[in-house]
Formats: structure tokens, sequence, C-alpha cells
């Protein structure tokens, strides 16, 4: 019987299995960040281990790092300790890093695919939930702990139990100005926040194949956001266009021969899956959060929900304390909700597409007088490709703030936070209470409403600028 | 890492499903390098509710939590687990962990046990009723009980065997794996030349 994309690659990394135990898997590339990672160099010492693969190990430093000044010493002395840490692992083990003001600086999921580390075929873990992003390559990629992060260094490879795998379809085409983001948070308000739960999907379809390569890591990104182990696409000329001449990628026969093994990778017609959702994308419009995890969410046209609108009692009391958390009332149109900020960044929307679209939006207009827009680039190269094209110029000229790389207002871990009962619209992944910041309320949008919402204060898609 | 085996503690009842670990432990406190003294971030939004659970004297000795469905989902912060265990949780029992989170949690040793969405219920309402109720939970024969008379609780709870029986042994995952060390250089052999490297040789 025929074998799923996801099956193909896990099969590819088994060194070992026997009933009853997890297989071990063979890891091919884990990344590295400060926060997840000090403890477990700390148990490799104290065992007198030593890193089994520096080679196949990337470190780089993004969620405690400042956007401002980021040529200087970290102000916060506690961060500094934790990404000093980071250097002082580093060096000792042998492992390559990109520090604060090195040109590969960045967001962890953006440097990766941006370096062409990340391939088709692959296993890849990192010491981060959002380590999905890079499934959009074919690759298994996911998020682990420290406990695993250390495994992971001494033996370069994990156990890890056989997830089932499923389908998501998503047939048709995206209507224009309907971007992955709303596609994936269309997926999530459908699954609820459990629904991928034990899974490693693969997302296939129309309008899965005419995504860019920027667009399905979007969609990959967000697949923890619905409990799936991981999310996958199959490669396609798409992903190996992007990867082709990256400083990393394969050269000459080797790229000949990883092409070749590359092209196999997809799901046999004989193939079945344990579960499959089946969406239309033509039916999509922008979707918005209204509460307090990535699956309270509602078209942008819509108005806020009422908890009696739930079949389930768990739904109505979770919806309920959401509603008191967002300050919201039952039945105010999305559209009236107004913002204090917006953040244009992370490691769902932080590459160079993402900015050129919000920059497209905003040209010419102005930022809400109200409203503070913080733009974030995912990596060094993002913001000086960005700053290439004259984006940055787009963004200050319109009255937003162009900051520096890194995670930034995604978990406010660096200053940039939401004061308490501050109100954003967000095109990062994660709408938890008080992740931008203590009290902080967070809408999650896409790039095009995150814009709009900039220009008029309130969420806001394109369509309502003019 | 300790042997677990069986665990009486007072219960803990946290009524509320989706707790992210965002809610476990906020971002600002994962800055530390060790892998203690998290206990002060533990459910820190929370706990300036003077009504929260843990700020009731008797519930804040516990070390049996019970929680909704969906325990544990977002991040990937082992720091969640640490926060837990360092403020003294042995157990937390939910119908439904995150994937992630339940994963770490094997690793060090905090006992995620998985009930009926019932089970959750019951336990909650006995230990509302009851503030201080202890709660056992035997991993050997896998049952959580709580409760005397009529009203007692007693049913069966999932974990995985390969978990079981690492944490009944107090077994280290990385030695294990190191024992198949040949297994593992007989596999990198035979990876492809084009595969990619961080470093060159
Ligand atoms: S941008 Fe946000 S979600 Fe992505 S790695 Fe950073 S903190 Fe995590």
């Amino acid at each position: 019987m025929g074998r799923t994309l996801s099956e193909k690659v896990w099969d590819e990394h088994v060194v070992r299995s026997t009933a009853g135990e997890p297989d071990l898997l063979y890891i091919d590339l884990h990344l590295l960040h400060e926060v997840t990672s000090p403890q477990a160099f700390d148990g490799l010492r104290l065992a007198g281990r030593r890193v089994r693969r520096p080679d196949l190990t990337l470190a780089t430093e993004d969620h405690n790092v400042p956007t401002l000044d980021w040529d200087k010493p970290i102000a916060d002395p506690v961060s500094r300790t934790q990404v000093e840490t980071l250097r002082r692992n580093a060096e000792e083990f042998g492992v390559r890093l990109h520090p604060l003001g090195d040109l590969d600086q960045g967001i962890v999921h953006v440097v990766g695919p941006q370096l062409g580390l990340t391939q088709p075929g692959m296993t890849i873990v990192c010491g981060d939930s959002h380590t999905s992003t890079h499934g959009a390559f074919g690759a298994i990629a996911f998020g682990i702990g420290t406990s695993e992060v250390e495994h992971v260094l001494a033996t370069q490879t994990l156990m890890q139990a056989r997830p089932k795998t499923m389908a998501v379809t998503i047939n048709g085409s995206l209507p224009d100005g309907v971007t992955a983001k709303d596609m994936v948070l269309n997926l999530i308000a459908h699954t609820g926040t459990g629904g991928g739960q034990g899974y490693i999907v693969e997302y296939r379809g129309q309008a899965i194949e005419e995504l860019s390569m920027e667009s399905r890591m979007t969609v990959c990104n967000m697949s923890i956001e619905w409990g799936a182990k991981a999310g996958l696409i199959a490669p396609d000329q798409t992903t190996f266009d992007y990867i082709e001449g990256r400083p990393e990628a394969p050269t000459g026969a080797d790229w000949d021969a990883a092409v070749e093994h590359w092209t196999s990778l997809r799901t046999d017609d004989d193939a079945t899956y344990d579960a499959e959702i089946v969406l239309d994308a033509s039916t999509m419009t922008p979707f918005v959060t209204w509460g307090t995890n990535p699956g309270q969410g509602v078209p942008l046209g819509a108005s806020v929900p009422h908890p009696d609108d739930f079949e389930e009692a768990s739904d109505r009391v979770a919806a309920q304390k959401a509603l008191d958390y967002m300050a919201l009332v039952a039945g105010t149109p999305m559209r009236e909700v107004s913002v204090d900020t917006v953040f244009i960044g992370s490691c769902t929307n932080g590459r160079i597409e993402d900015l050129r679209l919000a920059a497209e939006i905003i040209e010419g207009r102005t930022v809400a007088p109200d409203t503070r827009l913080l733009v974030v680039p995912g990596s060094v190269r993002v913001r000086l490709q960005a700053e290439d094209e004259g984006l940055d110029v787009v963004f200050k000229e319109a009255g937003a703030e162009w900051r520096g790389a890194g995670c930034s207002m995604c978990l406010g871990m660096n200053p940039d936070t939401l004061a308490p009962g501050e109100r954003s619209a967000s095109t990062s992944n994660r709408n938890f209470e008080g992740r931008q910041g203590k009290g902080g309320r967070t809408h999650l949008v896409s790039i095009p409403v995150a814009a709009a919402t900039a220009v008029r204060g309130t969420l806001s898609s394109p369509a309502d600028l003019d | 890492m300790e042997k677990v085996t069986t665990h009486t503690g007072i219960g803990v009842p946290l009524r509320r499903s989706n707790v992210d670990t965002d809610q476990i432990i906020p971002a600002v406190y994962l800055k530390r390098v060790t892998r203690t003294g998290f206990e002060d971030g533990l459910f820190a939004a929370w706990r300036n509710d003077p009504e929260f659970v843990l700020n009731h004297p008797v519930y804040s000795q516990g070390s049996v939590l019970v929680a909704g469905p969906d325990f544990g989902t977002g991040s990937s912060r082992e720091h969640a687990v640490w926060a837990l265990q360092n403020y003294g949780f042995k157990v937390v029992i939910s119908s439904r962990f995150a994937d992630i989170f339940r994963g770490n949690s094997g690793k060090a040793g905090l006992l995620a046990a998985q009930v009926d969405e019932k089970v959750v219920q019951r336990l909650w309402d006995l230990l509302e009723s009851d503030p201080g109720a202890a709660v056992t939970v035997d991993l050997e024969s896998r049952t959580v009980r709580a409760g005397e008379g009529e009203d007692a609780i007693e049913d069966s709870f999932d974990i995985d065997d390969y978990t079981r029986w690492r944490l009944l042994e107090g077994l280290d995952d990385i030695g294990i794996t190191l024992g198949h060390d040949a297994d593992i250089s007989t596999f990198e052999a035979d990876r492809p030349s084009w595969k990619p490297l961080t470093i060159r040789a």
C-alpha cells in the first residue's frame, strides 16, 4: 500500500524501531535559541557529554533581543545573561551562532529557510513550538522541550511515537486580498485548538499549491495552534526555486541528486490518511480573532459572538472568560473595535513578502493619530532587503516605527510590550492572555488587515480605505 | 531521575480549559538559565487575583493539579513543567494534554495523568466541597482515587507504556539512547552527501 508524504519522511529517519517503544528518529537539523537551551547545555556539562553533531546544529538570538539600540549591550541584565550564556555555550561546544549584530541573526524560523538549511525531506527540531514553520518545505519539523534539546545535542536523535496522519485539503483559490494567514485562522476556528492533537498534518489542494513559499510558511507556522504535531506541504517547483542558490543549498551534482529525491516526496495515490478535513478557499474572507486563543476567530465582517452561540458548556464558559479579558461586548461589529497598537512581524508574518504587502497598502497613507504601528523584520537580511527596496521609508513616512530584527512584541520578552489594557492587532500567532505583555489584549490578523487597521485605527481591511 | 510510583497529596481544582503555557508561566519569567526558582512565575497573572485557587491557604499546599481539557497548549517551554514542579506539584490530571507539554512532563518527571472528562468533573466537585481532600495517583495500577464512602472516586488514567516504564524505573532517556550508539553511527554512515551541514569540513 502507498505511503503518505509524512510517512515517507519519517521512515527515512528511523534509526531503530522496536515494538512497545517509540521510534528512535534521526534529526537532520537542530536549531537553538537563547531561551530553551541553557539548561540543556548545563545537562551536557554535568554528564560530561559533548554535542554529537555540531555540524547539524545552528544557534541564533531572537526571543530576548532588543529591536532598538541592538548595537549596544542589552540593557536588561537578565536578558543579557541569557544571551551571553548562549554565546558561551556555543563557543564551548563548537556550535555555529549568529549573534545580535551578525548579518544572519534573526528569528530562528526565518533564518533557517533563508540560509537554505531548511530543505525537503528533512527532520528539523528546535526548542520552540513554531518549528512547524519549516514543514512548508516538505520537512517533518516540530518543537521540543529543553530535556529533548539536551537529548538531540547528545545523540542527534529523539525518541518519538509515530503520529497519526491527517490531510487538510484546501480546494479552490483564495479571493484577492485574502491571505495564507486568513486561511489558517479559518482552519483553526473550524478545528478548535485541540483538533490536530496527535497528528502530522499534510496541507494540500489547489489553494496550497498556489501559495508562495513564504505564505506556505505562514500556514505551517500555525499548525501548532490547532495542536498538530507538525504540518507539512509536498515540495514542488515553487519549493526548489526558493532553495536554489541559497548559501547552504546543494550545488552541482548534489543539487541534481537532491532534486531527484525531493521530487519523490509526494503522497502516493493509493495512500490513506487517518483523518481528513476539506475546506474551500474561494469562500474565505479576512479573518480576525476576538478571544484569547487562536481558535476564537470570526470573519472581519462579523460581530463579536455571544457566549450563548456556543453549543458546548465549556466553550460558553471559555467565551465568557475571553470576552471579559478582552473587554469586548457580544454583538459589537469587529470593524468597530479600535486598537492602540499594530504589530507587523514574527515568524508568522515577518518575512520580506509580508513587508512588501504591508508597504503597498500603507504607501501614501498615514497611521491613525491614536494608533502606534511597529514594524519588526524577521531577520537582519529581511531588514536590509526591505531598506534596499525603500520599504522602511514608506513605513516611517506613514508614522510607523521601523525596528531591528527579532521576536519582539510577538511574546514581549524584550522591551516591546503592550501596557495593561492596551489592545493590539498583531500579525503574530498567539492571542493568549498576557502574551504581548501583562494585561495586553491581542487580535490576530493578516498583513493586509494589520496595515489597514493601522491607517483607520479600528479593525479594517484595505477595502475600507477607499 | 527520581522514580515515580504512587503519589498522594492535596488536590487543586483548576476549573479552566485551554490553559496554555503562557498562562502557566509568562515569557518574562523565562530568562533564568537554571532549572529551579520558576515557582514565582507559576500562573503569575492569575495569582494577582485573591480568588484564584492557589491563593486559598488550603489549596496552596496542593501537589495534584486537576485541570480542564487542552492543558499545556502553546509554547514548547519546559519551564511550564519546571514551574509546576518547583511549586510542589507532582501530578497534573486533565482530560486532554497538549503533545509537547505531555512529552516535557514525561522527561522531567511530572506525572501527566489523562482521565475521562467526567472524572475531572467529579474531582472538581469533590475538591471544592471538601477543600484539602487528598487525591492518590498510582502509576503502577494506572488509577486515580479520591474521597471516601459513597462519593469515592476511583478510575483509571491513561499514560503511554513507555513513559510509564521510564517513570517507574526513574530512567534517563539520554542514557538509554546512548546505549544504541552503534545504530546511530550506522545510520549516519548512510546519510546522503547532499544533506546540508551548518559547518563545512
Ligand atoms: S516570533 Fe514569536 S512565535 Fe516566532 S519564534 Fe519568536 S516568539 Fe516564537
